[in-house]
Parts: C-alpha cells; structure tokens; sequence
C-alpha cells in the first residue's frame, strides 16, 4: 500500500495483488501502539494504521487497481504474473514488480511439535483479534521477542492465563517495557528454559519444561511439567521469497535477517532489473521499516518507469534517514549486521 | 469459545451459520473462517498427517503452511483458516493427501 502511495503520487499506475479480502496484510490484528516516530504512526495501534494507509490510497483511485481474494501463484523471468482469483485464473505483465508478502513463522523441534493447539503467535494474534476466538484457557508462550511479550500481553487482554513466558536464552529478547508490562500482570518469564515435549492425544494437555545451561544443552533432571491447552511458538519469522524463487532472484542466507533473502540494492532492486522487494520479504524488521521501505520502493520504481515524483531526492532523503534511524541503537544492530552481510555478499557475485 | 469482553476491540453479535462437520450439526457466525468456527466450538484437529496419521490443527491461520487443509464441500485441501465459513458447507477431516474426482 506504502508503495503503491508514492509510486501513484508521482504519477504511476499500479494494482495491488493482496490474497486475503481486505489490504493491510498482519496490521489488522496488531491491537498494539507502535514505536518509533510519529513519521511511522508511533503510539497508534496497528489495526488502526491499516485503515490510515488504507484512507491514504483515497483519491488515488485512478492510479491505483486493487484486486482482493487474489493469490499470485506464478512469477515468471519476462514479469508475467498469474493470479488465481476464486475460480478465475488471469495473467498479467508488468513493467516492474514489487514483491512484499512478508515473512511466515518459524517453528520449533520438540516432540509432538505437530499436536493440534499448538500455533504460531501470530495464529493466536489473528484468531483472537481478528475473529474473536480463544486459543485456549492456559497458555505457554514460548519466546520472549517483542512478539511473544505482546501476545502474551493480547492473550491476558483477551481473558487468558499465560501460565509461563519460556526463553531459551539467558536473557529476554524483547523490550523491557513489554516484559515489565506482563510481568506486573503476574507472568513468570522463564529465561534459559524451553518446551522439551507436548504430551496430549488429539490436542495438546500438558507440556514438560527443561531448563538449559550456558551453552543450551537441557539440564537433566530440571524437568517441570504444565498443564496447558494451548502452545504459543514465538521464535522468530523468516522471510517469505517463494515467489522470488521462481524466477531465480539471487538470495543469500544471513541469520540476523531471519534466513534466506534477496541480495538487493539500497533501493530495494534485486538481483533482477525492476523486481524489487519492501518489508519483511528481505529481512525481518518492524511494520515501521517496512512502511518506510514501501514509500522509498514506490519513488524508485515509479521513476525507473519514467514518473519521477516531484520531490524525489528530498522524499528519497527523508526515507533513507528515516530507515538508518530505526535501524540505529541496541535493537537495530541485528539489522545493520545483517544489512552490511547482505552488500558483502553482493560484492562477491 | 469466544472473546466476550475485550479492552480494545469490539466484537458485534453477527448472524449465526450453520454447516455439517464430519456428519455433526454445527454452527459460527458472519466473519467467521472454517477453522475459527471450529474453534470456538472445541475441534481442533482438522487433518491427520498423511503417513503416520498424527492429528493436525492449523499452526499459522494466515493461509501459509496448510496444516488447516479440509475437504470442503467435496474439494480436498481447503485451507479453512483463510476461508470464510458460509451457510451449509460441508466440512470434512482430511487424512490423506486429497483425492479429485474427474468426470
């Protein structure tokens, strides 16, 4: 939506291929105030920026197409695309493509990892506050991100008990001001503890916890079991390249941004000449950055194209900075790692 | 069961719609997809793996990793948590990789 903004103001026509049946991709069940500026909707909540971008594409209804319920299931080297939409099945080609479906959850090894009530905290996210549904009475939530301490901090919202937080490192990933929050709530965050097992038939019961020592390895005999009908798994997003794959983008992988991404340019090119990539798709950051990034990708290719927007390089300035900001301080360093990887990688190629 | 009371979002009463899971009489409301309904009313288990036959609930409900897959209405790998659930439908539990019949 961010890009299909600037790309439009400036003067190009685009359409938006979103899968589900309204845009905003995972803001829609982010109940929370973000961080950041107030450049990127700081201290508003996440359901609330989706209708924001969404209002913002108000007026721009000449330029910008948007096809819903639409998934693309094929991308090909001369930038057709095919899109399955319900029964009908079309083909388009593009002058350039924007690839930005965002990441998918990862998963973690234990036994029974497979039991149905076990789920991705982003599948609790949207079962809760996009269709108004518990996952369970007794939750664990296993991780201490920023996403498994607001979860945990929606699931208590939501009338849960969030029986434990489990972190496998020795100390808490996420902010301390989301840990503080759940911890006055009465939440145990377990730092260097994981799941080492579900146990249940149909669904999950119980869990067992194992307790680690400094180099990871389960401390035999700190077993604990707990009684839990639902297991929250928050350890991490990976970038979601499917698509990108099939027309052999070159990728690279870089832990800090989640797995294998796209080796891209400053302005989100790839390898291939006007693909390119904004958000999550090309490491794993804040909704903020990826907002930011669809701005920046909407100038360039819209004046790749031959629409540059009148106020290109203050615009291209103001996003650069606005990008190196929420990438500068403690929580950033993974990214800039990360980032610094990605052009060692691409001067090699 | 459903979220009654929430700090931050409202949740309206919607139209009831009823639909068969696996031969049971059973019912979610308007905005509901296949796999929320369910839910809400205690089945979890949607699928069974296809070798071992381990039971299989849905792990991302954003469409991405097929856990939720379900025949319905006679189609076979269904993802329900991204379908929306209409009146009548027939859901089933898949336990296999999903058989098409071509006539």
């Amino acid at each position: 939506m961010c890009c299909a903004k600037t790309a439009a103001e400036a003067g190009q026509t685009c359409l938006i291929i979103e899968r589900n049946s309204r845009l905003g991709g995972q803001l829609v069940k982010q109940t929370h105030m973000f961080f950041g500026s107030e450049k990127q909707y700081a201290k508003t909540r996440g359901i609330d920026i989706s209708n924001l971008l969404i209002n913002d594409l108000n007026g721009l209804e000449e330029k910008v197409e948007v096809m819903t319920d639409a998934t693309v299931v094929g991308l090909y080297p001369d930038k057709v695309l095919t899109v399955l939409q319900g029964e009908k099945y079309v083909k388009i080609r593009a002058k350039a493509i924007v690839v930005a479906t965002g990441a998918s959850e990862k998963v973690l090894a234990f036994e029974n990892n497979d039991l149905p009530g076990i789920y991705g905290a982003g599948a609790v996210q949207t079962l809760m506050n996009v269709y108004g549904v518990l996952p369970g009475q007794d939750v664990v939530m296993v991780g201490s991100g920023n996403i498994g301490l607001i979860v945990s901090y929606q699931l208590i919202q939501a009338g849960v008990r969030v029986k434990a937080v489990l972190e496998a490192a020795p100390t808490i990933g996420g902010y301390k001001v989301h840990a503080s929050k759940i911890k006055r709530l009465g939440v145990d965050i377990k730092t260097s503890h994981t799941i080492l097992k579900a146990i249940g038939k149909d669904h999950v019961e119980k869990i067992v916890t194992v307790r680690l020592d400094e180099a990871w390895r389960p401390i035999f005999g700190s077993e604990e079991e707990m009684t839990v009908d639902a297991v929250c798994i928050s350890v991490g997003l990976t970038p979601m390249g499917n698509l990108l794959s099939m027309i052999n983008v070159e990728t690279k992988y870089i832990s800090e941004l989640g797995g294998l991404v796209p080796i891209i340019d400053q302005n989100n090119e790839t390898s291939i000449a006007n693909v390119f990539v904004c958000g999550d798709i090309s490491g794993i950051e804040e909704a903020s950055s990826a907002i930011v990034e669809g701005y920046l990708t909407g100038l360039v290719v819209a004046d790749r194209l031959g629409n540059r927007h009148p106020l290109y390089h203050e615009l291209m300035k103001d996003y650069h900075s606005q990008l190196e900001n929420l990438r500068s301080g403690p929580f950033g360093e993974k990214i800039r790692i990360g980032l610094m990887k990605m052009m060692g990688g691409k001067d090699k190629c | 069961m459903r979220i009654k009371e929430h700090p931050i979002l409202v949740f309206e009463q919607k139209n009831k719609l009823s639909f068969r899971f696996d031969g049971k009489e059973i019912y979610g409301f308007e905005g509901d997809t296949i796999a929320s309904a369910l839910h809400a009313m205690g089945y979890k288990k949607l699928s069974e793996s296809i070798h071992l036959k381990r039971p299989r609930g849905f792990y991302c409900a954003i469409g991405n990793c097929a856990s939720c897959n379900m025949i319905v209405d006679g189609v076979p790998n269904v993802r329900t948590c991204i379908t929306p659930l209409r009146n009548g439908m027939i859901v089933e539990t898949q336990e296999n990789l999903g058989e098409v019949h071509v006539e």
